[in-house]
């Protein structure tokens, strides 16, 4: 097996592994759209890394913590539905992205590779941050696994009994934030949510518990990677777009096995 | 202010007491000088038509909302348990009745199925939460409430969802609660019927209160008859405990109280 296969093979697992129990309350708090328009400023991202010539991973992840913070209050408003609010910010940012990257003369960026992902072009430093950064992110999100069930299960309650559910919000919008700019690499910030909520909406069916849907979405994402990349590699298709495929055909597998009782 | 001190229970502090509390959201007087006082082993209702401020005031007394004016004072020892309006569980969130509530209490060596025997939902303990019928979920809710041992319980439309003979169950179950564990009960509810029948005193809110006191004083109120209708306070008469109650007699009652202000 060559070095990049390899590479992406484990970089690919290791997003798909974190990518299970986010996606799981990704889905459970109805935050897809939340997670997608996080995901469509990457390209500031990227512009404002070329700007500050600063690596550019760091610039994704900058920007998509201010969007997470600007989403955060433009949602305590009530003049437009939340979802509005959210294609505002995803299609803004995604223009403003490509306005700012064309007014940079010397830069030229392979734009599919951010829309869709380059898995195969993986590097050291993106494992780097896929588990340094995704293992952290991993690590605090177990850390506060209690509360944010709770909080999942109704906000209100969960104050009155004294989870401190601003901050733990804020932590975890902030902890999204940081995931979708470490995944893009693998699926492309197009994709993004799809690793995020595919898998868990399969493992859904299949789950008694929280616990039990969010490793089983970690599995059944760890199986859309590996299925997705033999794919892309046995009839030459893009990596991204065929790990979603795989995700995608093992949902509707799932949903033809019979239901766990 | 009519009737508001007549409680027996006036030895001792009351747990949480509600002081001239006032509240203002976006140029909207929602509250408007509220006095109300939770007393041990007393049922305390508040009743209103919708938009009457009931959950807001609920809020404010739970520490949810910081009123404009005023102040809610609670015991030092006080252990709220919450039972709020709605719970929005998504679809694929898994989540059993039992996780629910070994989930609310922090001591791991806990029985909870005694609460639920208590509670009558015992049946229901291995059942996901998206399956329980109206009457079962307002039962686990209560059960979840009781989980730490709370003495004062606050209820937010307990009988929602339930049919008209649950309903009356579940206020004998709120009423044999109280009886054996002597906690306070403070809840609401906008109907009028049954609730009168299950109730020690009656707050009547319509933004400010217009009425409390005893269920029997309250009916009698001029102030409550023109909240809620003639027709709607005459069909009550079936209702109340009092065998020789008389319309004649309590229209003039009223038009007598009304006249000595």
């Amino acid at each position: 097996m060559d070095d990049f296969l390899i590479k992406a093979l484990v970089g690919g697992l290791g997003v798909a592994l974190v990518a299970g129990p986010f996606g799981s309350f990704v889905v459970w708090r109805r935050l897809a759209y939340f997670g997608d328009t996080l995901a469509h400023s990457a390209l500031l991202g990227v512009a404002l890394g070329f700007m500050l010539q600063i690596n550019l991973t760091i610039g994704i992840i900058v920007i998509c913590q201010i969007l997470a913070i600007l989403l955060f209050y433009s949602q305590r408003q009530r003049q437009l539905a939340s979802d509005t609010m959210l294609g505002i910010f995803a299609h803004g940012a995604l223009s403003l992205g490509l306005v700012s990257l064309a007014f940079m003369e010397n830069v030229r960026i392979d734009l599919v590779a951010y829309l869709f992902g380059d898995i195969l072009a993986i590097s050291n430093s993106d494992l780097g941050w896929i588990f340094g950064g995704g293992g952290a992110a991993l690590a605090i999100l177990l850390w506060l696994w209690k509360p944010l069930l709770a909080i999942t299960i109704h906000e209100d309650l969960a104050r009155v009994e004294g989870i401190a559910v601003d901050r733990i919000n804020w932590i975890f919008l902030g902890l999204i934030a940081l995931i979708v700019a470490v995944m893009m690499k693998v699926v492309g910030m197009l994709l993004v949510t799809a690793l995020l909520i595919i898998p868990a909406a399969t493992a859904r069916r299949f789950s008694g518990s929280p616990e039990t849907m969010a490793l089983l979405a970690s599995l059944l994402g760890c199986l859309a990677v590996a299925g997705g990349l033999l794919g892309s590699f046995q009839w030459d298709t893009p990596t991204g777009p065929t790990i979603v495929v795989t995700a995608c055909l093992l949902f509707t597998v799932g949903l033809l096995l019979p239901k766990k009782s | 202010m009519k009737h508001l001190d007549n409680n027996t229970h006036t030895t001792t502090q009351p747990l949480l007491e509600v002081s001239s509390v006032s509240l203002e959201l976006s140029h909207r007087l929602l509250l408007e000088n509220i006095n109300l006082k939770s007393n041990r082993g007393e049922i305390l209702t508040v009743i209103g038509p919708n938009g009457a401020g009931k959950t807001t005031l609920l809020r404010v007394a739970l520490g949810l909302l910081q009123p404009t004016s005023g102040s809610v004072n609670r015991q030092p020892n006080l252990t709220i348990g919450y039972m709020p309006q709605k719970l929005q569980l998504d679809p694929t969130f898994p989540l059993t009745v039992r996780r629910l509530l070994t989930l609310a209490c922090n001591d791991k060596q806990k029985q909870i199925l005694p609460l639920l025997q208590e509670v009558g939902a015992a049946q229901v303990i291995d059942a996901e939460m998206q399956h329980l019928s109206g009457g079962e979920l307002q039962r686990v809710m209560l059960a979840r409430a009781l989980v730490r041992e709370p003495n004062l319980l606050v209820l937010d439309e307990p009988v929602q969802g339930v049919d008209v003979h649950g309903q009356v169950e579940l206020y004998q179950l709120i009423s044999r609660i109280r009886d054996q564990r002597g906690c306070a009960v403070l809840m609401v509810s906008h109907d009028l019927h049954l609730v009168m029948a299950a109730t020690d005193r009656v707050l009547c809110l319509n933004r400010h209160i217009c009425c409390s006191g005893t269920p029997e004083a309250v009916t009698n109120d001029p102030a409550f008859v023109e909240l809620f209708g003639a027709a709607a306070v005459q069909s009550l008469a079936i209702y109340v405990h009092d065998p020789n109650h008389n319309h004649g007699h309590c229209k003039s009652c009223a038009q007598r109280d009304q006249q000595n202000g």
